[in-house]
């Protein structure tokens, strides 16, 4: 019985999970990029995926990111099968429970940097405008950014544009962050600080991260890595 | 789900940071618009002004006995060379009087009909204009001067004098101007006329009459039914012709139809009397459209070229907004947004400029002998050209919008996101 109830808490957990994938490349000529993928990321599991270039890990990410929907198999999104959904339906998932960081920040230039970070939430409708802005002040200052709130977002350094994707991706209080190359494009400095608020976000707020990376110094330190060579997890 | 307040949001931030590329949009529709407006206004104008020259002195319906032949020569009442072949030569036309039979009682006939506003008597005939040794010949019509002027706006066309002083003075005439002018005669001069028939009469000059057609004003004068019929030396009942106002000009066809057929009098309607009018009226309006179609076109794609050129700038927003949450149809509607406000904010900028530049016009000073009463360019403000402005418009904006906008709710924000 005990054991059901842990199985069950087990289960629970799960955050996203990839069942049987198989995606295929049909230009220019006809590529199997992704092999049978099958692995689950828990919650609170800090998890970065490693591999060469064209490996296809990139690939492999933003099929699990619900934007790529042209692939063989089953996703699961907090243990809802989320594959052939309708892409409205899969914006609102994205929206709701999937935050983004990508290796070039991505923010909207001609909007403030607190517009930036409370876009997501606005789209979601779920909160009154105060809260929203509320919360986004909040996240500014996790990430010890709150200073530049009313700057436009194309007027701060790279840095601090990737604390404000972060900071972004985490309004909603999604269920999984997904980074692409995250540090790819900051020194290391830069480098250290968002691992250390990657880190933080895991350990403290039991987030579940997914990270693709080149960066074996940053892999490392993560709890757990998916290798990937040729299309297939290798370990 | 659509959250209009923050598409409209982004949709604005967009249009501002844009404002030179937003503003010369806007401008490409003000400019189709405000033209169209102008222009439309100004040529429906001048046509209802040419459209009132004729029309309201022209009869709906126009009354009187033709000379004609007869339709039915004798030779086709005589039974013996019914079943031959018969060639007439040299037909001549009938000789008919050319008063109308019955004329008094075929007017309250018709004043009782219920579409009828009012059917006036008229005397036609031919007269001489005598000075001194001189005879100039020319056209007398006897009329009822109030009702003339109630119905077929005879006070428009009258420069010196009124209707009022024709219809109170027993031998009084309305010269017209060209005569006036050939004979250097003033209001209060006596006149001589003779009729056809012999005699000479004396009448006094109680106004001038210009209708702007040069060629009528030099041979047409008005005076009283009565002074005709005197001077004709007719019975009172001496009417040549009826001219009928309708309520609904459309009316006009059928009516003088019953009448020839019931009275066998000559009716002719206005739409037979005035084809080649209709004819100009259309092909003017028809250029007036198309140039303004052909404006705001052109206007549609300028907006076209800046929205897709502002797509391919915005490409990495757009990735990033379907990337947080916003589906295909919100960055569509941000995009249509875009091009709605333009068209909105340009399209009213466009009726202003249009209402303001056919005022001016209207102002401008328009003075011709031809057009006795017109002091100013004619202008037509029927808020009806708004609304077509207006529409149209909106419509080209939408239009110029939309196969952008599809297009970047087509785009897939991976493709993007990787390729940089």
């Amino acid at each position: 019985m005990i054991q059901l109830e842990l199985l069950e808490a087990n289960k629970m957990s799960v955050v996203l999970e990839a069942k049987h994938i198989n995606k295929y490349f049909k230009k220019p000529v006809l590529f199997h990029v992704l092999k049978d993928i099958n692995f689950q990321i828990r919650q609170g599991e800090f998890t970065s995926i490693m591999g060469k270039s064209g490996c296809g890990k990139s690939t492999l990410l933003y099929i699990l990111s619900t934007m790529d929907t042209d692939y063989e198999g089953e996703l699961f999104l907090n243990q809802k099968l989320v594959t052939n959904e309708t892409r409205e339906y899969l914006s609102y998932l994205r929206n709701k429970h999937i935050g983004f960081v990508f290796q070039f920040h991505y923010l909207l230039s001609e909007f403030s940097v607190l517009e930036n970070v409370m876009l997501p939430a606005k789209k979601l409708g779920e909160k009154t405008l105060q809260e929203i802005e509320h919360d986004a002040m909040n996240k500014l200052k996790i990430l010890n950014i709150d200073h530049l709130a009313k700057k436009r977002a194309s007027r701060v350094s790279g840095g601090e544009k990737q604390r404000v994707a972060i900071a972004r991706a985490l309004i909603n209080n999604p269920s999984i962050i997904m980074g692409d190359e995250p540090t790819g494009n900051l020194d290391s400095y830069n480098s250290e600080n968002v691992f250390n608020i990657f880190k933080q976000l895991s350990e403290e707020q039991g987030l579940s991260l997914l990270v693709v990376t080149h960066d074996e110094d940053f892999a490392n330190k993560t709890d757990r890595i998916i290798q990937m060579g040729d299309g297939k997890i290798i370990s | 789900m659509i959250n209009w307040k923050v598409i409209l949001n982004i949709a604005k931030t967009h249009l501002l940071t844009k404002i030179k590329q937003t503003s010369t949009a806007a401008l490409g529709v003000t400019f189709g618009i405000g033209s169209y407006i102008t222009l439309v206004c100004f040529m429906t104008g001048l046509n209802m002004m040419l459209d009132d020259l004729i029309l309201n002195q022209t009869p709906h319906v126009h009354i009187y006995n033709e000379i004609e032949p007869s339709k039915k020569q004798p030779i086709s009442l005589y039974d013996d060379v019914k079943s031959s072949f018969n060639v007439v030569h040299s037909i001549k036309p009938k000789l008919s009087q050319k008063k109308i039979h019955n004329a008094l009682p075929i007017i309250s006939y018709l004043e009782k009909d219920v579409n009828v506003r009012g059917a006036l008597p008229q005397i036609k005939t031919q007269i001489f204009y005598i000075a001194g040794s001189i005879e100039i010949g020319g056209n007398l019509t006897g009329i009822n001067p109030i009702d003339e002027a109630r119905l077929f706006n005879m006070e428009d066309y009258i420069v010196e004098g009124s209707a009022e002083a024709l219809h109170n003075s027993d031998n009084g005439i309305l010269l017209g101007i060209g005569i006036a002018k050939k004979m250097s005669l003033n209001v209060g001069d006596r006149i001589q006329i003779s009729p056809i028939n012999g005699g000479i009469f004396s009448l006094k000059i109680v106004g001038f009459y210009q209708s702007g057609i040069a060629d009528l004003d030099a041979i047409q004068s008005f005076t009283n039914i009565k002074t005709v019929q005197r001077v004709l030396g007719e019975a009172k009942n001496y009417i040549t012709d009826i001219n009928v106002k309708l309520y609904d000009i459309d009316q006009a066809i059928p009516l003088s139809k019953k009448i020839e057929q019931q009275f066998k009098l000559k009716a002719i309607d206005i739409k037979t009397a005035n084809a080649q009018f209709e004819t100009g009226t259309t092909i003017r309006n028809l250029i007036t459209y198309a140039v303004s179609v052909t404006l705001l076109i052109v206007a549609g794609f300028g907006i076209y070229n800046i929205l897709n050129m502002l797509i391919y700038e915005k490409m990495n927003d757009i990735a990033i907004l379907k990337a947080t949450g916003f589906s295909g149809k919100d960055v569509q509607l941000i995009f249509m947004s875009q091009a709605m406000i333009i068209g909105f904010v340009g399209g009213v900028l466009g009726l202003l400029i249009g209402f303001g530049l056919a005022s001016l016009i209207g102002t401008i000073p328009f003075q011709t002998e031809a057009l006795p009463t017109v002091a100013t360019y004619p202008i037509n403000m029927n808020p009806l050209f708004f609304v077509i402005g207006f529409s149209f418009a909106m419509l080209s904006t939408f239009l110029a919008g939309y196969l952008p906008s599809k297009k970047a709710k087509k785009i897939d924000p991976v493709r993007i996101i990787r390729g940089q």
